[in-house]
């Protein structure tokens, strides 16, 4: 079937261009007077303007530590975040409690616990495969540093980023 | 050497030529260049407006990085300095393809045109008896027809040296659009000559400070400021003395001259709606696609001072030069001379906001669309005019 393009006809105005160019002229000068007095502008002026409030709840920022309600690391060492890292951002030293230890039942917890955040592609892996749910993706999105070495989260900054989740898992505590 | 022998020196003619000359030429270009980066800056920030965004507001001057506490924050105003900078401080790059020699050449010979055609244009009435143009030449306006039809060559120079398919397009079809736009560009003006009896732009300065600007013929001959401040009650017959029926109905071929000058500048300069030599979409970056850093910058540069000196003879032609009304000219004081200059850049200023206010307005042509408007609209329309304008000055005297 071929499709016919109707060819509207054009009246003298639209022909000699100079009213159409003139009504387009008047818009952009309408959208030119409304932007210099700041009104109608859509841009969001990124550092001291932020979208932080508007992040939906499953929002993928940076990967985090979580410390109990006790204040006690979560994390048992398992590695299972270390392991199942696409990009091999994670590197655990995992570390025996010693049997003298109140402790003991625990096992084992993270000597050091490091995040590469210039390798990390926030997949949000470490998260769903933790089964002590000590790793969550926290909404912090803007990790900068001045050299590779200031990318590296190490443990300190991991739990000071992650703070306290109080929750399911109860393995300090004394009864369980 | 004493002074007075220096400065009876510096006083006789020959010499007083040769160092004015000089001096204004300095500032001139000077203050050109630094309009032309100006106005680089208020496209960035006016397109930015125009579509309800931002734009470069931050870059001031970094104190902190010289050691300073804080930084001068100038609403974006440092742009205008570190665009350049950029610009100078990347690699000039040379592609292995290139013809060496007519790549180098080509955007110096965009950039020179424009240049040239400033030593002609009146920027202001005089400054100390000194008159504020470089060059008082005869043939002013042929001389800018004929220096600014020279930038075609750069442009397809960068073209053809560059061996690479977009930019030889982008070469071509500016060759074709320029040719094209001159034939009407020529033509337009043909009226004012009739009109001003002169090529000389201090003349048609001159006549247009006299008779009213040739588009806004309302400023009867006669009227002056001494005539307003001394004798109130002649205004009125005055403005009736000098009005006349002539004058009155060149407006309308004046009026369509203007109008196909300005377009035919905008394509000469390729600017939007006619920027089919360097349409991103179509030829990545047209004919500077394989050019770099300072090069780059020439043609980039190249094309601004070309608006500026093309809105300089719009002023000049149509738009009243360095005069406003009411205020005299150099010759009553250095004052007046000062603000005639100033008068001038404001009017270019003004031009040089509409060329940018259309280019954020207007979509492109097409290429065939170009040629029509150009061969069948304007062609015709400046050789009609030219008669029409004939006729008047023949049979209507008054």
């Amino acid at each position: 079937m071929a499709l016919i393009v109707n060819r509207p006809k054009l009246s003298l105005a639209e022909r000699c261009y100079l009213p159409a160019i003139f009504s387009g002229l008047v818009i952009t000068w309408n959208h030119l007077k409304r932007a210099i007095f700041n009104k109608g502008i859509v841009t969001m002026q990124y550092p001291e303007q932020k979208w932080d409030a508007n992040l939906p709840d499953w929002y993928r920022g940076a990967p985090t530590l979580v410390a109990d309600e006790h204040g006690k690391d979560r994390c048992v060492a398992c590695q299972l975040c270390e392991f199942i890292c696409p990009p091999r951002a994670i590197t655990i030293k995992p570390m025996e409690i010693p049997s003298e230890d109140k402790w003991k039942k625990v096992e084992k917890r993270p000597d050091e616990f490091d995040i590469d955040m210039a390798r990390c592609i926030y997949c949000g892996l470490c998260e769903e495969v933790c089964p002590e749910q000590a790793i969550f993706l926290r909404k912090d999105y803007s990790i900068t540093g001045l050299s590779r070495a200031d990318m590296v989260h190490d443990k300190k900054t991991l739990y000071k980023l992650g703070g306290v989740r109080t929750g399911l898992v109860f393995k300090w505590n004394e009864l369980k | 050497m004493d002074t007075a022998l220096i400065l009876n020196f510096l006083n006789t003619p020959w010499v007083f030529l040769i160092w004015t000359t000089f001096l204004k030429s300095f500032i001139l270009l000077n203050l050109v260049l630094g309009l032309v980066s100006v106005t680089v800056f208020a496209e960035r920030r006016v397109s930015a407006f125009i579509q309800d965004r931002v734009g470069p507001n931050r870059v001031g001057i970094p104190m902190t990085l010289l050691g300073g506490k804080k930084d001068i924050f100038l609403w974006g105003l440092g742009q205008m300095i570190v665009d350049p900078l950029k610009l100078l401080l990347k690699e000039n790059f040379q592609p292995a393809s290139v013809n060496g020699f007519y790549y180098w050449l080509a955007p110096k010979l965009v950039m020179i045109p424009p240049v040239l055609v400033l030593a002609v244009l009146p920027f202001g009435s005089s400054l100390f008896g000194v008159q504020m143009t470089i060059a008082d030449l005869n043939v002013a306006v042929l001389y800018i027809f004929a220096i600014s039809s020279l930038s075609v060559y750069g442009i397809t120079l960068a073209g053809w040296a560059s061996n690479s398919k977009f930019p030889f397009l982008g070469g071509i079809r500016s060759t074709s659009q320029m040719i094209s736009y001159e034939l009407s560009m020529g033509l337009s003006v043909v009226p004012v000559f009739m009109i001003c009896g002169s090529l000389n732009l201090n003349k048609i300065v001159d006549w247009q400070v006299e008779n009213g600007w040739l588009v806004a013929p309302f400023w009867p001959k006669g009227f002056s400021v001494d005539l307003l401040i001394h004798h109130p009650s002649a205004i009125l017959s005055t403005f009736q003395a000098g009005l006349s029926l002539q004058r009155g109905l060149l407006w309308i071929p004046l009026l369509i001259s203007f109008v196909v000058f300005l377009v035919s500048i905008f394509a000469e300069t390729n600017r939007l709606p006619f920027d089919l030599p360097e349409a991103e979409q179509e030829l990545v970056g047209g004919y500077h696609t394989e050019y770099a850093s300072m090069n780059f910058a020439l043609f980039f540069l190249g094309e601004y001072a070309a608006m500026l000196a093309g809105s300089g003879a719009i002023v000049s032609l149509f738009l009243g030069g360095w005069s406003c009304p009411f205020i005299p000219d150099g010759s009553q004081g250095w004052i007046w001379g000062l603000v005639n200059i100033l008068v001038f850049f404001g009017k270019i200023s003004a031009l040089l906001l509409f060329f940018i206010w259309i280019r954020w307005t207007l979509p492109r042509f097409r290429y065939d669309q170009l040629m029509k408007l150009g061969w069948l609209g304007f062609f015709p329309i400046a050789l009609a005019n030219i008669f029409i304008t004939a006729l008047i000055l023949a049979y209507i005297k008054h």
